[in-house]
């Protein structure tokens, strides 16, 4: 009774001291607001590609159908872009704005890739935006489908150098400091860094599989719901030609990209898989599928472990030595570990649903069961699918958290830490301007629901009809 | 030899940023004060038709304050990071404004009842334009004067010198906004434009003049330079235009010219902007960061320049090209929603 009154009064403490705290407040902001942030690009990305393909089949094959397809998903397309665009906004400044220490400490290399990426992506994407969407009265085909292209290609560059700026805080190659800043030896080593072609490829296919399984579920949605049946055939199938090869490219991603941090990132590595002692020379380490790690006792309440199979994970051969958590030091271990070891194991089950969805519907689509005769008795697959919606969002979100709490307690690896990276502000400042993301963005988000059911319930205009050539 | 071309590259870089703001306050600020402007329409028609008039192009110009704020980033960190840092609350302020500003254009299309979504467009236009107004009043007021580090005082910008700046932005703003209506719209809704365009131009010419005249009692540096031959030679040549610009401005209000009425608001914005401009140069923050300080290393100002600098011009024109595509006045509904 004594004791649990007593860790009452301690939590509220905590956070007592946590609300004054404006590094934390700050952190809390920008965690916020980029996880709110990647929730859109997620499908700008994917989905600017699937409709270059749209738009694309209705030129060659002269198939109404397809226009109108471009027709209906660049209207969710519109909707989820401009949320990206005022979700993004804010993040840029929030690097002055939160994190003036870390802008001038790294500003020489990250502000200039923030330049390329409005420079190179997103003045490429908002130049042809206009002429995607509301041109298709004005613009010859031809430079229609141009402009859909470029658009495409605008959000695929602003993923690439997002993620050279962020990979580059995972491994800060190419520089050396002086004088408290960053000076860069090589730009090709500093864009190129160990960390960047993993996190770009996974992002990007994480933008992909997501926008297929969206568009692929609405798609089983209206045909569970028999609208428009054969309209909807045509982007479930060209969904599932995506995800044949998405989906299991993303796990052999996944599956790369964490051997390298065993490498590049040690601390993190021994965090996801909340392995604490380093094994000994010529004894395996065993892999936990499930435990509960506990950073204030150094060990694992309780796990179930597999023996060896960590270190073949890691490097491949039955006794590797795999560092663990207790080499670190506890200022340099990563914090809230069970978030960690969760989060990933979250993204890998997703993960593998999707290439079980994905061989499952290839089966039915082999045995010709995909027609608009047979596919309504496919009645649980097209509810896997419409199922398998928000999983692509779960997913991200839990690789993020994976990649950023699992870098801390540093903002740039290894040389700067967060606690020096923050503004100096009052914390009631920092906090109102956190509350009010929380209340706008919960705002947002409502709308954007609203909205997206309205046009989803509307369905597909299919009197639509194409300007004529000119 | 190697400061000078370092001095060169901070220079190149200066003027691109300067360009960059330009453009922004040239293309947002209509965008921007054409919002300003639908609050003051009576006829929800009207509303609709100003909306209409920047669909196709209010993210391209907003665009322009990202890649400025990349650019400033990369090419300038230090005064990045202490111009945010300082104007914290303005710039929070700007941010959440421009969030509703773009959810009332996107959410407007498949409302039921537009009525308010333009009254929302309309106030976070104006909101958006006060903080800039501010944020700016703030820095030329010599917000950063001291000793460059402003350790966590998060109010210097509230001033009534920076609140006059503010609404000569809006002023300003609305001004470029009635023009740019002009050349979109025709009968009723394009003399009420040159009514407000009226208005506005005064407005803003009153306030640029007592703004000019009043930054000199507390601004030393200012003061200093007004009384430099040199730099004071240049500060009254474009002072002179601003006001020239005014008069042709007019003119063109009375006769009717359309493209002439916008291009001389152009004017009379850049001219006072780059009196501004001249006024603090050779410094960043007046009298404390001298620009070629706060600038990065020459290896990083040379490949900005490859990847950003000689990108403007292609910028330029495939904006150009969309602007070209939507010309013409607003016909409602061709957009087939
Ligand atoms: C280019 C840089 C960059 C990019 C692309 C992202 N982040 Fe990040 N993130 C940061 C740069 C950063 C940061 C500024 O460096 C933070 C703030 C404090 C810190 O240590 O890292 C951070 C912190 C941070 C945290 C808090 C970690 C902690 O404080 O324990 C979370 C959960 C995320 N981010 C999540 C995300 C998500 C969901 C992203 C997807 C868009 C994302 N980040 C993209
Ligand atoms: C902290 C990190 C980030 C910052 C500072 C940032 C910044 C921005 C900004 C300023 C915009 C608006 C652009 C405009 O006005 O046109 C935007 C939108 C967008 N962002 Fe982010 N972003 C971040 C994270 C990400 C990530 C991780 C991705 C990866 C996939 C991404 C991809 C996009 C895309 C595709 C858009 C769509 C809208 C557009 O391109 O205009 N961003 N972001
Ligand atoms: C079995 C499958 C998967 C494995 C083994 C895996 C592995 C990983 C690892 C190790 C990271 C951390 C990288 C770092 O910190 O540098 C990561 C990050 C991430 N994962 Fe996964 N992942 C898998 C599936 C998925 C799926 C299905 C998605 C989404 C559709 C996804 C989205 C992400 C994202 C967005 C990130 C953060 C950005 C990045 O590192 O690119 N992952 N993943």
């Amino acid at each position: 009774m004594f004791a649990s009154f007593q860790n009452g009064d301690f939590i509220r403490r905590m956070l007592m001291e946590m609300l004054q705290d404006p590094v934390f407040l700050s952190r809390t902001q920008f965690a916020f607001t980029a996880m709110f942030h990647i929730l859109w690009p997620l499908m700008t990305v994917g989905a600017s590609l699937i409709l270059v393909v749209f738009e694309w089949l209705w030129l060659t094959r002269a198939d109404i159908d397809y226009y109108r397809h471009a027709r209906f998903w660049a209207k969710l397309f519109l909707l989820n872009f401009s949320m990206g665009v005022i979700s993004g906004l804010p993040m840029e400044f929030e690097f002055g704005a939160n994190w003036s220490r870390f802008s001038m400490e790294a500003g020489e290399f990250f502000g200039n890739i923030l330049g390329f990426e409005g420079a190179m992506a997103f003045m490429l994407e908002a130049g042809f935006l206009g002429i995607m969407l509301f041109g298709w009265q004005r613009a010859p085909r031809g430079i229609h489908f141009f402009a859909t292209c470029m658009v495409a290609f605008g959000a695929s560059l602003s993923a690439f150098w997002i993620l050279v700026a962020n990979s580059w805080m995972q491994t800060p190659d190419g520089i050396h400091i002086e004088d408290g800043k960053v000076v860069v030896d090589s730009y090709f080593d500093a864009i190129f860094n160990r960390n960047m072609p993993w996190g770009v490829l996974h992002m990007w296919d994480a933008c992909l599989v997501t926008s297929l399984f969206v568009i692929g579920g609405l798609s089983a949605w209206y045909i569970l719901h028999g609208r428009h049946t054969v309209f909807f055939l045509k982007s479930f199938r060209i969904a599932l030609f995506g995800v044949i090869v998405a989906a299991p490219v993303q796990v052999l991603l996944g599956d790369s990209s964490g051997r390298a941090l065993f490498v590049t990132q040690p601390a993190k590595s021994a965090a996801i898989e909340a392995h604490w002692v380093t094994n000994e020379q010529g004894a395996g380490a065993s892999w936990n599928l499930l435990s509960w790690p506990n950073g204030a006792e150094q060990q694992n309440d309780w796990a179930i472990s597999i023996p060896d199979v960590l270190s073949i994970l890691a490097t491949g051969d039955r006794h590797g030595q795999v560092l663990g958590l207790k080499t670190f030091k506890r200022a340099d271990q990563p914090p809230a570990i069970p978030l960690i070891f969760y989060s990933f194991r979250v993204m890998v089950g997703s993960g593998l649903f999707f290439v079980g969805l994905m061989l499952w519907t290839s089966v039915v689509w082999f045995k010709g069961l995909l027609t608009a005769k047979t596919v309504m008795h496919q009645h649980l697959l097209l509810k896997a699918w419409v199922a398998a919606m928000p999983l692509g969002y779960l997913a991200s979100e839990c690789g993020w958290m994976v990649r950023e709490v699992g870098r801390q307690p540093w903002v740039v690896y290894g040389i700067l830490r967060t606690h020096d990276a923050a503004s100096v502000l009052p914390a009631p400042v920092v906090a109102t301007s956190l509350l009010a993301f929380v209340a706008v963005y919960t705002l947002l988000f409502l709308l954007f629901v609203i909205f997206a059911v309205r046009i989803i319930k509307k369905g597909p205009d299919l009197t639509l009809t194409p300007p004529l050539r000119n | 030899m190697d400061t000078e071309i370092h001095i060169i590259l901070a220079n190149i870089w200066f003027l691109f940023i300067g360009l960059m703001l330009l453009l922004y306050v040239v293309l947002d600020g209509f965008d921007l004060g054409v919002g300003v402007l639908s609050l003051f329409s009576r006829n929800p028609r009207h509303g609709g038709m100003m909306m209409a008039s920047l669909e196709s192009i209010w993210d391209a110009n907003e665009t322009w304050l990202v890649l400025l704020g990349g650019s400033l980033f990369g090419a300038f960190p230090l005064v990045f990071a202490t111009a945010l840092h300082a104007l914290y609350i303005p710039v929070m302020v700007m941010l959440f404004a421009l969030i509703f500003r773009g959810f009332a254009f996107e959410f407007r299309h498949h409302a039921h009842n537009t009525a308010p979504w333009n009254l929302l467009f309309g106030y976070s236009s104006l909101l958006a334009s006060l903080a800039q107004g501010f944020a700016f009043g703030g820095l030329i007021g010599g917000l950063l004067s001291v000793d460059g580090g402003n350790q966590g005082r998060v109010w210097e910008w509230f001033t009534p010198f920076s609140a006059l700046v503010a609404l000569g932005v809006v002023a300003g703003y609305a001004l470029l906004g009635a023009t740019y209506l002009m050349i979109k719209t025709e009968g009723v809704l394009q003399k009420t434009c040159i009514a407000q365009a009226y208005v506005a131009a005064i407005l803003q010419i009153a306030i640029l003049i007592a703004v000019v005249s009043w930054i000199p009692r507390f601004n030393p540096y200012f003061a200093a330079r007004w009384a430099n031959q040199d730099t004071g030679q240049y500060l009254l040549f474009f002072l002179a235009l601003a006001v020239v610009a005014f008069a042709m401005l007019m003119r063109a209000l009375r006769n009717g010219f359309e493209i002439s009425a916008f291009l001389w608001s152009v004017v009379i914005s850049m001219a006072a902007f780059i009196a501004v401009g001249i006024g603090y140069y050779p410094y960043m923050v007046p009298d404390s960061i001298a620009f070629t300080s706060a600038a990065a290393s020459s290896k990083t100002l040379i490949f900005m320049l490859l990847g950003i600098g000689f990108l403007i011009p292609v910028m330029l024109i495939y904006s150009g090209y969309q602007y070209l595509v939507f010309r013409g006045k607003i016909q409602t509904d061709e957009h087939g929603h």
